[in-house]
């Protein structure tokens, strides 16, 4: 291929870039990048695309949307609210709505793909985390990861206030009702976010600032610097055949993954899209202006924000007054507390368990989850925790739709709120571990063949054959604890991880991390190797 | 002319004017007043009979909840069973039968809409093809109305209380929908959601949808005005008959309107469009990304 | 590749051929297994070589079709763009809005859709590229470089002369602290202090206003027909309406309606007087039953407005607070703490009025709400 010539047309740019930048070196080295392949990789992608969906089309809203609270009378061609008074912010996302043509296609697509971007970042995350692939080197990238979430949050929560509608006004008030709580503070917050009292004239405008400039800004800084770790660190793989920690296999970038990716590209657009056309979404039109008098049952916010809802919903009513002062705890720590529990766990969780287990190894093939039995529970805890709270915010809409007490609802969420995420641990847990077992089960003795076989006394059994290699690279891939070093040394002297309360408390994690492991592992004989992995595997589980 | 004037100079005029005058009145009474006579007396027959015809239905189908005097009745620990319709008013009536709230089939929370039982149903189908069954048809509800008109009366006849609104005052067409929008939005939409799909309450009950075609504009009036079950009251001195107007104006022009967006998820809000999001949007996509990485077709697999 | 191969079809166990014969039982999940391996190599297979070229003329054929559909919505998207969706005009409404959505949107999503199902066949069917295998780096920079790296910055520092010169250092930090504090200063005019203002509603200005005019207090009128109600009209046992004080609406100026709206909303009811308890040091704050409260949740704002006249609970929908009407608007169930205020109420004139402010603060608490 050495002496072939490209095509003029690509050949002439790329020397001109290279003149000037050096830029073939650059693309030399990176045209063939390897990107591993498998379908749960792709998750991440749908953010990133979803992201420039948003991006593309907020731009066509912005040319339109008039961020101001100034009242108007509406005379545009939505009859119902012909005449009414409403915000101008109101006014022209109706008239985006119903006298731009394409404009509600635009909104909805907008809406849409911020469903998909948030949904997507989660899911994306839950990937990670259970496939272990945010362990070192890849902690930085874990963490941006989550300061995207959150800041997807803020940016949907402002995004949908903007267009000052019932709803958006209405999840306003309660942003105002949680920034007010705050102890020593709350007020004057209060009085800075919003220019003066609640509504006020300003809220709109500001928040327009933050949605289109501000975080959009950060976040494109964030998913480029994610991004660019990736492509530097290469991505993970799964523990597959032909994957090792020195090498990555799959597809080159160009054409393969290129092709691969642009068609999600056009996938997620095209859903988006479809969504758009025949989904509706956000209908201002019905929820009318903001009114402070007015509220809908069922008032929701949008996805993402239901766990912050679900959480102010089913928390007492405990509040202190003391000395002249107020503190409210039923709003601070549903507002602080759950959220702060999954995204600061999460934030720290690959540090903790770096800690832990004593691990600083880089890590570049992925875990299979039972192969992790406590991280694995501790994810399904957490995303128990936080589904509970979620479907919480939406209690009245389960309660009526299930014809259900509304009270029953809350007391029910009360107590999951406590047992769900703990019998989850439990549960998943015991799965994880009974997975292991199947899988040395499967190494030890292989697979049924459904061959039945007649020995010559007479007796009937079923013969097992060898798995086939690729199932077991797959199953070979869990790395069999070691025992960890005594705590002391023959000399009684303590170990030095191990000494003082928190060496103490690490070394008793350790053991809770480890010591219900089942070995799994291919023996020499094929005879001796049976017996022993199913005494071991059951003295295993005696034992401990 | 001339003549009459001439006439009526003569003495016996007097006389005949007033022997006309007598005759006149005397045919006039023969031809009306006997039979004014029969209609008066046969209305007033006419009605009670209506009337007695009502108690006997409501001694049927209500008598045993709400006591055979309809003062209410109660359970052996005083609390009430079933309220006093004493004073209801034609209006709750026409409203609890009609939607078939009442008869009540058994206690609970609250008590559900359903298909009127058949002596009461008005809304029955008579689009028949066969004249035969077409006139059967409206035979069965023109009786169903009279029985309904009759329990209404007889209610009435109780205590008084809100009568059934006229056609025109219930006509979506004229009321101001923007005001019926503003008046919803402040004061039914926190139960029954902003374009009337129902909510929930406390202790299992429920505001009930009103966006289904079911739902008439008088019955939307008449619950108003009566406040049935845990709806509070909006009598007509509060929300003028025109208020009322406007605010079924706006609620019959939401349900009617379509949706420009494409389907309307029950129009619940973001609850369904969470869901939607996360089930159809990342499902569809998680199968796009499996087709993309799947494994390679067999069929082009030569080895 | 070629150990791919050999992988999936060379594939030797013990028995190779008894294997096959299956004397009782279900199909082998094993041979199932077997077959799968057969694929287990994601598209494209890098067997370019060996695809036939019939097979790869079909595939290249449906790619084009998709293609072509791809080609064709889009062409249909501005079609319809400029053919249909701006006649009369381009004022849109409702139905025509809804038949635009449907064309526009579903000829979008049909253009991309087809073109990513395209590129897709075209993937897995067509590219011939083979999997490869890539080296991982270490990410760390070897010891000589860290080194070389680690002499460099302290060389540096030494020539600059920061590490010699105290004095230097300290007022460099000195002179940055401030800066860095300046432009938080900027964003103190983004809103007034809090002061006293969330302590009183237009309620007090207007029965203020109502008063120096030698009347008891303000009359209630109904939010939305601005109809101030008499005793009378509001007579029905279980009423419920929204409230504001007369002359909200006109006399404050237009862009302070709706933050005098949102403190002064108000619900008043009308409980039957049998089962209306006031409270203590409120017993003529209603009448006969008729009372009115803060339509503005204690917990965090929303308007708690769903009243239940058989129960007559105050249910806020968005957190479910619940408060009980007849006590003070006690709560009974939820987040907020505190009962909902309530605005004495008197008759003058037949009128419904209020005869002064909340005595507390209306909404959600704050620190120096005490």
């Amino acid at each position: 291929m050495s002496e072939a010539t490209a095509p003029k047309a690509v050949e002439a740019p790329l020397t001109f870039l290279d003149d000037r930048l050096g830029s073939t070196t650059f693309f030399k080295r990176n045209m063939k990048k390897v990107f591993p392949d498998h379908w749960s990789f792709m998750l991440g992608e749908i953010a990133l695309y979803s992201f420039i969906i948003l991006l593309l089309t907020g731009t066509f809203l912005t040319l339109w949307f008039k961020p101001s609270m100034m009242e108007v009378v509406y005379d545009g061609s939505y009859t119902k609210l012909q005449g009414v008074k409403m915000s101008e912010a109101y006014a022209s996302t109706l008239h985006i709505s119903f006298d731009v043509r394409g404009g509600l296609l635009m909104r909805q697509i907008h809406h849409w793909s911020a469903i998909l971007f948030m949904a997507s970042i989660l899911a994306h995350m839950l990937r990670v985390f259970f496939t272990g692939a945010y362990r070192k080197p890849r902690e930085l990238n874990w963490l941006i990861g989550i300061g995207m979430f959150t800041l997807g949050m803020l940016e949907g929560l402002f995004g949908y206030s903007l267009p000052d509608d019932l709803l958006s006004g209405t999840g306003l008030r309660i942003t105002q009702g949680v920034a007010e709580s705050i102890p020593v503070v709350g007020t004057y917050i209060y009085m800075f976010l919003f220019g003066g009292e609640f509504p006020g004239q300003d809220i709109v405008p500001r928040l327009y600032m933050l949605h289109i400039l501000l975080i959009p800004g950060l976040l494109l800084g964030m998913v480029t610097a994610h991004m660019m770790i990736m492509w530097v660190q290469k991505h993970t793989a799964m523990p597959v055949k032909n994957q090792t920690e020195q090498k990555v296999y799959g597809y080159p970038f160009y054409p393969v993954f290129m092709a691969k990716t642009g068609a999600y590209f056009l996938f997620v657009f095209g859903i988006c899209a479809l969504f758009g056309a025949f989904v509706q979404i956000n209908p201002i039109w019905l929820f009318g202006p903001y009114d402070p008098g007015a509220i809908s049952s069922g008032s929701q916010p949008d996805w993402y924000m239901g766990v912050l809802e679900g959480a102010l919903r089913i928390m007492p009513n405990w509040e202190v007054s003391a000395w002249g002062h107020t503190v409210s705890f039923n709003v601070l720590i549903p507002a602080l507390v759950p959220l702060g529990i999954v995204f600061g766990g999460a934030a720290a969780w690959p540090f903790i368990e770096q800690w832990v287990t004593g691990d600083k190894r880089h890590h570049h093939v992925n875990t299979r989850p039972r192969n992790a039995p406590v991280r694995t529970a501790t994810g399904i805890a957490a995303v128990t925790f936080y589904g509970l709270l979620w479907l919480a915010g939406a209690n009245d809409v389960l309660a009526d739709k299930f014809h259900v007490s509304l009270f029953a609802t809350t007391w029910f969420f009360r107590v999951t709120f406590f047992v769900g995420p703990f019998l989850a641990f439990v549960i998943t847990k015991r799965i994880c571990l009974g997975l292991q077992r199947k899988d040395a089960d499967v190494i030890g003795h292989g697979v049924e063949s459904g061959v039945i076989m007649m020995s010559p006394d007479g007796r009937f059994s079923e013969r097992h054959e060898n798995a086939r290699d690729e199932e077991k690279v797959v199953i070979l891939s869990k790395e069999n604890t070691r025992p960890e070093a005594p705590a002391r040394d023959a000399a009684g002297i303590p170990a030095p991880g191990t000494k003082g309360p928190i060496g103490h408390l690490r070394s008793r994690l350790n053991r809770a991390w480890t010591f219900d492991d089942i070995p799994v592992e291919e023996h020499e004989h094929e005879h001796g190797e049976q017996a022993e992995i199913e005494g071991g595997a059951t003295s295993h589980e005696v034992k401990h | 002319m001339k003549r009459i004037t001439a006439w009526r100079r003569r003495p016996w005029a007097g006389y005949a004017v007033v022997l006309a005058a007598l005759a006149a009145i005397g045919v006039i009474y023969a031809g009306f007043s006997p039979r004014t006579d029969r209609a008066e007396a046969q209305s007033s027959a006419q009605a009670a009979q209506d009337l007695k015809h009502g108690q006997e239905l409501f001694n049927k189908n209500c008598a045993s909840c709400h006591g055979l005097n309809a003062e209410g009745t109660k359970d052996a620990k005083g609390n009430p069973i079933a309220p006093s319709l004493i004073g209801v008013g034609a209006a709750a009536v026409d409203f609890q039968v009609s939607t078939g709230r009442m008869p009540a089939m058994n206690p609970g929370a609250q008590v559900p809409r359903k298909e009127p039982v058949p002596a009461f149903n008005t809304s029955i189908k008579t689009d028949y093809e066969d004249p035969k069954e077409r006139a059967e048809a409206e035979k069965q509800k023109a009786e169903a109305e009279k029985n309904l008109a009759d329990l209404r009366a007889y209610v009435a006849s109780l205590g008084g209380g809100p009568e059934v609104p006229a056609a025109a005052a219930v006509d979506p067409q004229g009321g101001d929908v923007a005001l019926g929008g503003k008046l919803f939005r402040t004061n039914c939409a926190q139960c029954h959601n902003f374009t009337g799909q129902g909510g929930a309450l406390t202790g299992g009950k429920y505001a009930p949808p009103l966006s289904g075609d079911d739902v008439t504009p008088t019955q939307m009036y008449e619950a108003m005005l009566t406040g049935p079950q845990a709806m509070p009251v909006f009598n007509d001195t509060t929300l003028t008959p025109q208020d009322k107007k406007a605010v079924i104006a706006y609620l019959v022009q939401t349900r009617e309107e379509p949706n420009p967006g494409g389907n309307g998820l029950g129009r619940i809000g973001p609850v369904t469009e969470g869901l939607a999001g996360w089930l159809v949007g990342i499902g569809l996509l998680v199968l796009a990304a499996m087709w993309i990485t799947a494994k390679k077709p067999k069929k082009l697999k030569k080895s | 590749m070629s150990d791919d191969n050999k992988e999936t079809t060379g594939r030797s166990g013990p028995g190779e051929d008894g294997r096959r014969e299956r004397v009782i039982g279900t199909p082998s999940p094993a041979r199932e297994k077997a077959l799968l391996a057969e694929d287990d190599i994601s598209a494209p297979a890098g067997v370019g070589e060996q695809l036939d070229e019939a097979s790869m003329k079909r595939a290249e054929r449906i790619v084009a079709t998709f293609f072509l559909i791809a080609f064709a919505a889009s062409v249909g998207f501005i079609a319809y763009f400029i053919g249909w969706s701006g006649r009369d005009g381009g004022m849109h409404g409702v139905t025509r809005t809804r038949e635009s959505n449907f064309w526009l949107g579903g000829l979008m999503a049909l253009s991309f859709l087809a073109l990513a199902i395209g590129v897709t066949i075209w993937v897995r069917r067509l590219m011939t590229s083979k999997p490869i295998v890539q080296e991982r780096h270490e990410m760390a920079a070897d010891e000589e470089t860290k080194a070389a790296f680690t002499e460099d910055f302290l060389e540096g520092a030494q020539d600059s002369g920061i590490t010699k010169r105290p004095l230097l250092r300290r007022t460099l930090l000195l002179a940055a602290a401030p800066l860095g504090l300046a432009p938080l200063v900027l964003l103190r005019d983004l809103g007034p202090l809090p002061e006293k203002r969330l302590r009183h509603t237009y309620w007090a200005e207007a029965v203020e206003k109502a008063k120096s005019e030698g009347k008891k207090g303000v009359r209630l009128v109904v939010d939305g027909t601005n109809k101030p109600l008499k005793v009378s009209d509001f007579a029905s046992p279980g009423s419920m309406i929204t409230v504001l004080p007369e002359g909200i609406e006109e006399e404050v100026p237009e862009d302070q309606v709706l933050t005098q709206n949102a403190k002064a909303v108000t619900i008043l009811l009308n409980i039957p007087a049998d089962q209306f308890k006031p409270a203590k040091g409120r017993e003529n704050w209603h009448i006969n039953g008729i009372v009115a409260y803060s339509k503005v949740c204690t917990h965090v704002g929303c308007p708690a407005a769903l009243y239940e006249q058989t129960t007559h609970h105050i249910l806020c929908p968005c957190h479910q607070s619940t408060f009980d009407a007849t006590e003070a608007a006690k709560v009974i169930f939820g987040p907020a703490a505190r009962p909902l205020p309530q605005l004495p109420l008197a008759v003058e004139d037949g009128y419904i009025v209020a005869t002064s402010d909340y005595h507390e603060p209306v909404g959600p608490s704050f620190w120096e709400r005490g």
